[in-house]
């Protein structure tokens, strides 16, 4: 089978600054994976290109890149089905980070964000001699997450991260609701306070936008997104859902409930309370260039056409 | 100046663990790993981790028979005790770690059956315990503040006076080069299965650790015993688990027979791996295969217990091969999968080098002699590498760093692999000489071996040797170049291939993975002995040391 396989290139040791799109015309099995054309081209074509790979087999988590435009593994891409009608399979490094060389993206920012959350198990009651006696459920549950490798094809899409990489970011949070979830960690009822706190601070789990990539391009069906949401649950069950994140949730809510669209005025007056003075002349500068630019959302807050529909299906949820 | 007490080399299950215990035990530990921690090898173990709980009515010397039984005697038996005994304990620490092992309906731990055992007692996490295993340890090692070198390639072994002093290492993403002190190093770098073509094994698992030692004088114990895997993939080698069967999978010949009856009538499919693959090959080569494979058949489990307990392995038949386990067969054959033999350790983890310990796949303590059973392989990374770590710790104190000169030791080390670059671009690359040795290997050091075949794949490796000294390198920057990392990797590898030849040629037996053609019997007279490779000055020297036997006499072998 021909195929062409059309790879972003970048070398920072090389006098241009810039990347390159390089093109490899060469001949695959009909079986092989976009990885086993790479490591074809890599063997037999180009010793200086470069690229994370392992297993070849989904488990180790060192080949997510982008193909075709989006995150995912290329040992669990058939080529086959990534070509386009030319016969051309675009590949580029993994995005939201940095690239070292080729296809080799910076992990130090993804590492770090594993490490913030205190990635291990806390207990706060007495460890028993023999194992936790746990419903097989729940461990069947908490794998369905571990199942994540960390390939980072997540982080790669993730729209939020796009704009603001503060952000946790899916691959983090998922980890920590692998902790949040497991009815060993935390106290005797299996609730981690501590950690539900923390992360509900800015910059973690009530900064997800719900766009869903996430769970698009997981390779390992690990959902990020819905363990993220579920750990908003955790977070008000336990008595966290009085920050500006939950709160930021409850207003948005409200406000499509009501009128069918986002009320982006009251939204950030809604999110950190309208009895917080310092908080809201923060947003003045915003409001501001907002208004100089031409930007300022309408004062007078119109429902949509059909907003009838939207609170009759907000109706059927609730039920 | 970076100096440790004790430095580990491969961040594995082994590794990690090995410097987790040396940093519980007081000592200045860190960890090198040519990739991050989690991207290791040990993520592939599929089905399981092997202990003899109590509680359940198990006990410890049973397991020890089955490993005993599963070596064909060639396992040193004082070791073997150490394992098993120990086996309990480190799997519920693993549990208190976090692991998501499956439970039973009580809610404590839940077993398979596994292949070469009289019970079910391996433990397991769906159908990926090696990677729930190996993120619940990288979780260990961030909490236990180990400094951790991560993408950083040992390319070498600093040695003064026949003790280890440190190492020098190559940073992957910066091209530059180090030399660390250290006053023990602690190799945990897995095995060497790319040396075969195909293989299960990852392409990071280049014998690194065993080529390092041996070059630095330690012995290569049992390098014959090389495991093929009964249920691989044809092409790339991807291993299908033995969970497969271990939760019930046929194997059936292309008219549908389970060929298993004609080979071990009681243990059928779940017989020891190197007796499988032998039926299979058989099998094979008597024209009852499909394509060259066989079918491992698990149609009759039904689409809810596959997808609770082998989804993993589902999805990589899907992928790889195109088939659905779920609705028909999938086609496997034997392929290369574990290497029994490596630096050869006592139960501390200590090589015959002062200071250089080994723990794991690269490692023989000598708990798998002839044969591995599956699932024992997780739990010897565990339990030895906990224990080497905890001894070089001890080792370590009170005895000074080397003083030897950094700055001298990495401009040596640098005009090394300068001259490595500079090479000119022609001649055959790193990747065709890998693929001629893999195929060598792959046809005459497998799973049926003759003399002559042998000793056709040794010349063929002195040949491909001589090639190696000039080999070229294309990529000549520093920033990942990945091109002079698998050059190098090439070397070690090599010096492994010829080990294992070398030893399959003087055992003239058949005992475990070897299987002579020309000695097709066990011969306890003159064969129940290790054999050892170590380097000499025109090359390999073979030597012997005892079978280490505590109280299970060495019988016939039946499944
Ligand atoms: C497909 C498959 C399935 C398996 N299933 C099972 C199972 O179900 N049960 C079981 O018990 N066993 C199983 N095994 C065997 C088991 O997984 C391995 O033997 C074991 O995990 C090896 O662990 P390790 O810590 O010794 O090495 P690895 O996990 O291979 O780690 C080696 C480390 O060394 C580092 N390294 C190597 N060379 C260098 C260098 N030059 N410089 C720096 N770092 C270096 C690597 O980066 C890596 O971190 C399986 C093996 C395979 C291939
Ligand atoms: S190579 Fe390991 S995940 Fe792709």
């Amino acid at each position: 089978m021909d195929v062409t396989v059309k790879i972003k290139r970048y070398d920072p040791e090389s006098n241009n600054a810039d990347y390159v799109w390089q093109e490899y015309p060469i001949a695959i099995d009909e079986n092989a994976t976009v990885l086993d054309a790479l490591i074809q081209i890599r063997e037999d074509d180009d010793g200086t290109l470069s690229l994370r790979c392992s297993c070849r087999s989904a488990i180790c988590g060192s080949c997510a890149m982008k193909i075709n435009g989006q995150g995912g593994l290329a040992c669990k891409t058939k080529a086959s089905e990534s070509m386009d009608k030319d016969g051309v399979i675009r590949v580029e490094p993994a995005g939201n980070m940095d690239t070292v060389k080729d296809l080799v993206a910076d992990f130090d920012m993804f590492w770090n964000k594993i490490r913030e959350i205190e990635p291990y198990l806390q207990p706060e009651g007495e460890v028993p001699d023999g194992e936790y006696v746990v419903s097989n459920e729940s461990m069947l549950h908490l794998s369905a997450v571990t199942a994540c490798i960390l390939c980072g094809a997540c982080v790669s899409d993730c729209t939020v991260l796009e704009v603001d990489k503060s952000f946790l970011g899916p691959a983090a949070l998922a980890k920590a609701y692998r902790f949040t979830a497991d009815p060993r960690d935390g106290n005797e009822d299996g609730v981690s306070r501590d950690r539900l706190k923390v992360l509900g601070q800015p910059s973690g789990m009530w900064d997800c936008t719900r766009c869903n990539m996430c769970v698009q391009v997981c390779p390992k069906g690990v959902a990020p997104m819905d363990r993220i949401m579920a750990m908003h649950d955790q977070a008000i069950e336990a008595g966290y859902g009085n920050n500006n994140g939950a709160r930021h949730a409850d207003a948005f809510i409200e406000s499509v409930g009501h009128t069918g669209r986002l009320d982006e005025l009251r939204l950030p007056v809604k999110t950190v309370g309208i009895t917080n003075i310092p908080a809201l002349l923060g947003f003045a500068p915003v409001g501001w260039r907002a208004m100089t630019h031409g930007k300022l959302p309408p004062l007078i807050h119109k429902s949509v056409e059909d907003v009838q529909i939207i609170r009759n299906l907000y109706r059927k949820l609730e039920q | 100046m970076l100096e440790h007490d004790v430095l580990v080399v491969g961040a594995g299950l082994a590794g990690m663990r090995a410097a987790i215990a040396a940093r519980d035990s007081g000592a200045n530990a860190a960890i090198i790993s040519k990739v991050h921690p989690v991207r290791s090898h040990s993520n592939a173990a599929q089905g399981g981790i092997n202990a003899a709980l109590t509680d359940r009515g198990d006990n410890w010397e049973d397991h020890a028979y089955d490993t005993i039984k599963g070596s064909d005697f060639l396992g040193d038996q004082d070791a073997i005790e150490v394992m098993c005994r120990a086996a309990g304990q480190s799997l519920i620490d693993m549990e208190h770690m976090g692991v998501t092992f499956n439970r039973d309906d009580e809610g404590k731990l839940g077993t398979r059956a596994f292949g070469g055992q009289r019970v079910a007692r391996t433990f397991f996490v769906g159908d990926f315990t090696g990677q729930a295993l190996l993120h619940v340890m990288f979780e260990q090692l961030v909490k236990s503040g180990v400094q951790s070198y991560e993408e950083w390639f040992v390319t070498s072994l600093i040695m003064e006076d026949g003790k280890i002093s440190g190492v020098t290492a190559l940073e992957i993403r910066t091209g530059q080069v180090h030399a660390i002190k250290a006053k023990t190093v602690i190799l945990c770098t897995g095995g060497c299965g790319r040396l075969f073509e195909p293989s299960t094994n990852a392409l990071i698992v280049t014998g690194d650790g065993m080529g390092l030692a041996y070059n630095v004088g330690a012995r290569l114990m049992d390098m014959e015993m090389v495991q093929y895997h009964p249920t691989t993939i044809a092409g790339s080698g991807v291993l299908l688990s033995e969970a497969a069967r271990g939760e019930g999978a046929y194997l059936r010949d292309r008219h549908g027979n389970r060929f298993m009856e004609k080979y071990a009538p009681n243990m059928m499919e779940l017989a020891s791996r190197d007796v499988v693959s032998r039926a299979e090959q058989t099998e094979i080569n008597a024209g009852n295969g499909i394509d060259g494979c066989v079918h491992l058949d698990c149609t009759h489990l039904g689409e809810r217990f596959i997808m609770e307990k082998l989804p993993q392995i589902r999805e990589l038949g899907i992928d790889l091969t195109g088939k659905d386990m779920i609705k028909e067969p999938v086609p496997i054959r034997p392929g290369m999968h574990y290497i029994m033999g490596g630096i050869k350790t006592d139960i501390d983890g200590q090589t015959n080098i002062p200071g250089i310990y080994a723990a794991g796949e690269c490692a023989n303590v000598s708990v798998h002699g002839g044969n591995r059973l599956g699932a024992n392989s997780l739990l010897d990374t565990i339990v030895f590498g906990e224990r080497s770590g905890s001894h070089a710790a001890d080792a370590s104190k009170g005895v000074s760093f080397s003083n030897f000169n950094p700055d001298e030791v990495v401009a040596n080390e640098e005009r090394r692999l300068q001259e490595i670059l500079d090479r000119p671009d022609n001649g055959d690359r790193w990747s065709k000489i890998r693929r001629e040795m893999g195929d060598s290997m792959n046809r005459n050091v497998a799973v049926f071996r003759t003399k002559e075949g042998i000793e056709e794949t040794i010349e063929e490796l002195q040949g491909l040797k001589q090639r190696y000294s000039s080999v070229p390198v294309h990529n000549k920057g520093k920033v990942f170049n990945t091109d002079l990392i698998f050059a190098l990797e090439l070397g070690f590898m090599i010096d492994c291939a010829e080990a294992i030849a070398i030893s399959a040629l003087e055992r003239k037996e058949s005992r475990g993975a070897q299987f002579r053609l020309d000695y097709p019997n066990r011969d306890d007279d003159n064969w129940l002995k290790h054999i050892v490779v170590t380097q000499g000055e025109l090359g390999p020297e073979l030597s012997e040391l005892p079978v280490t036997i505590t109280k299970w006499t060495p019988e016939e072998r039946k499944y």
